[in-house]
């Protein structure tokens, strides 16, 4: 309501000077945070010995000249040939091809940075859907119902948060061992689900027990069982609180590392174990590295980005005159 | 629309008796008013007809049929609160449209825009049926409310201080709308207030709540000019009723248990003093235009009278007081006749 209620000429809005330096502090802060995003993007388009070289190269085409070896290399594999073999092969067929010869090499295959993006993209996103999904039946079960015991089960769900995940790491990985959950995709879900899960009930309580229930009560009075009404009045007016645990939930599993390096290997291994790996091969590759991380921030940007609208708190509450 | 019956119904919320052997009958078309201060148990009353809280003693019946076990949904009762009344994520017309869309109603979708479009004019919000339902001003939010219940024909609509939050001039205007749409469609209405001009003007019956009890019901005249306690007696009136020991007065006649006697600023006759039964002294005036308020000190008891503004009456005269149509009650506050 508040949009309605604005004046041209409010006392309590801030001055010009004010909404300046307060405009500028944040400039300058967006400019020290985003520095090191940008050094990373800028590395991924070096060439290896570019993104060692001192004093660095900071301005692309002044500075040096950009290239796609980055990420050639992280899609390939590549190994070393000797000079006689080289010169026995056909012309290259493709850019990438062309800058690992120059090197050389010969590109033997695809690397497994894919398999390893798409197994991050699968457990992030089934663990985020699952843990807002539960998070969301328990929050309002806990906001509008009477359950027995609700302050000491309340207690309980946050109290799975007091530690670090990882101190249970032995006993997990025991775990999961026999019940053959190791290096699985499911496992890995159910896990970051079990570390979110109380993250979401929390926070979506709250968000719930903003909406008066005398909107629930309308609905089924209008005809709605309670599920419908929850449906079609409940989940809509907590869009804003929903996206927000979203995409908390999605940054923990998304950059989760520690539990992917102890719990998979191979078939379920995420992006963030699998980005040092490239380092090893053929001397320290930066710019591979450099690459893996930038393809690896534009899932949560592109999902922050598309939901951002929903960020946006107060458009659901100006109907309720309190 | 159907009859509504309450028989012997009551609820508790723990420590508090919200509704204590309530029986109650609306009749069909019949607009009845439950007049009571917060906390008294009327919006309870409202809450256990429409399926919200379900009763722990009594029955409740709609059109002849027991309902008592029936979710809101399967009654055909509609509600209007007092707030939150629309939902903010829909507009306008999809407020108006909600109920008819529901899987019990399920109504097409030519007639849902016909119906939303009879009750839009009525309630003369057509040129905001696109708004959002935020974007409304309060009086219309109410109106979409009260709208939302007309669209349907249900048993009987149930108004829990649907204008209490309103300003005072947008409150009478609606209130007359209210009434004039009731009698248009000869909907039932049980309507809940703590306003006794609502109560007076809207209702063919009031009935008086104190502490989830019904204490009385009867036409809005009857429940004025013949109220059975002191309870009663004090909820209508503006000013309110003048309560006076029974001693004040000691030539009237009066029943033998009367220990108080209640008088009406307007059963009262003043006069400059002289002949009068009872002398006091005028200690203030509240002119409010069209009428004073004589505040009197009769033995240090204060009286409200209302008077004449060309009384000619000033502060500290001397007058005389008489009862015009005294009410008795008992030491417990119960009228004796």
């Amino acid at each position: 309501m508040s949009g309605a209620l604005s004046t041209a000429h409010s006392v309590v809005a801030p001055s010009g000077r004010v909404k300046l330096l307060a405009g500028t502090i944040v400039v300058l802060y967006a400019l020290v945070a985003i520095v090191p995003l940008l050094w990373i993007g800028l590395t991924s388009i070096k060439t290896p010995p570019d993104s060692i070289s001192y004093p660095p190269k900071v301005v692309p085409f002044l500075h040096f000249e950009p290239s796609i070896e980055g990420y050639c290399n992280l899609f390939n594999t590549r190994s070393r040939q000797t000079a006689d073999y080289l010169a026995s092969l056909p012309p290259a067929n493709s850019a990438c091809e062309e800058i690992t010869r120059s090197r050389s090499m010969v590109v033997v295959g695809p690397s497994n940075y894919v398999p390893r993006f798409v197994n991050s993209l699968i457990i992030a996103f089934g663990s985020t859907l699952l843990s807002v999904g539960l998070g969301t039946c328990a929050a309002y079960a806990f906001s509008r119902f009477k359950v027995p015991l609700k302050d000491d089960l309340l207690f309980f769900i946050l109290s799975t948060r007091m530690m670090p995940p990882i101190a249970v790491a032995i006993p997990i990985f025991l775990m999961y061992r026999e019940l053959g959950l190791s290096d699985t995709r499911l496992g890995m879900i159910l896990l970051y689900t079990s570390v979110n899960v109380s993250l979401a009930v929390w926070l979506l309580k709250g968000f719930i027990d903003e909406i008066p229930r005398e909107y629930e009560e309308a609905a089924m009075i209008d005809g709605y069982t309670r599920l419908q009404a929850f449906r079609k009045v409940v989940l809509p007016q907590a869009t804003t609180g929903i996206v927000a645990t979203a995409i908390f939930c999605l940054i923990f599993a998304w950059n989760e590392y520690a539990f992917a390096v102890l719990l998979t290997s191979g078939t379920a291994q995420t992006a963030p174990p699998f980005i040092p790996i490239i380092i090893g091969e053929g001397g320290q590759d930066w710019p591979a590295v450099a690459a893996g991380t930038t393809l690896f921030l534009i899932p949560i940007l592109v999902f922050t980005v598309l939901l951002r609208k929903h960020l946006l708190r107060g458009i659901t509450f100006g109907a309720v005159r309190k | 629309m159907a009859e509504v019956t309450l028989t012997q119904v009551s609820k508790r919320f723990g420590a508090v008796q919200a509704a204590s052997d309530l029986s109650l009958t609306i009749a069909d078309g019949e607009f009845v008013v439950l007049l009571g201060p917060t906390g008294a148990g009327k919006t309870t009353a409202l809450r256990l007809i429409a399926g919200l809280e379900a009763p722990d003693d009594g029955r409740i019946f709609i059109g002849g049929a027991d309902v008592t076990a029936l979710p809101p949904a399967a009654r055909d009762v509609t509600f209007v609160f007092q707030q939150y009344s629309l939902y903010p994520h829909l507009s306008v017309f999809d407020n108006l449209a909600f109920p008819l869309r529901s899987p019990t109603r399920r109504t097409p979708e030519d007639e849902i825009r016909r119906a939303v479009g009879h009750v839009a004019k009525l309630l003369k919000i057509e040129d905001k049926l696109q708004n959002r339902a935020t974007q409304l001003s309060g009086g219309q939010m109410q109106r979409v409310a009260i709208g939302r219940a007309l669209v349907r024909s249900p048993s009987i609509y149930l108004m829990d201080e649907p204008l209490s939050s309103l300003d005072a001039k947008l409150r009478a205007e609606l209130r007359i709308e209210l009434k004039h749409i009731q009698q248009d469609l000869g909907a039932t209405i049980l309507y809940v207030t703590h306003d006794q001009t609502e109560a007076m003007t809207l209702a063919s019956r009031i009935g008086v709540i104190n502490q989830g009890r019904l204490v009385q019901i009867g036409t809005p005249r009857s429940i004025y000019e013949d109220p059975t306690d002191i309870y009663v007696a004090t909820r209508l009136g503006s000013p309110g009723i003048n309560l006076l020991p029974r001693a004040l007065f000691p030539d009237l006649e009066a029943p033998a248990s009367t220990t108080t006697i209640g008088v009406r600023t307007e059963h009262l006759a003043i006069a400059k003093a002289g002949n009068g039964a009872v002398t006091g002294k005028v200690n203030w005036i509240e002119r409010l235009g069209d009428q004073n308020h004589l505040h009197i000190a009769v033995n240090q008891q204060q009286i409200v009278s209302l008077v004449d503004p060309d009384e000619g009456l000033d502060v500290s005269d001397e007058v005389s007081v008489s009862l015009l149509k005294p009410l008795f009650f008992d030491a417990d506050g119960q009228r004796v006749r």
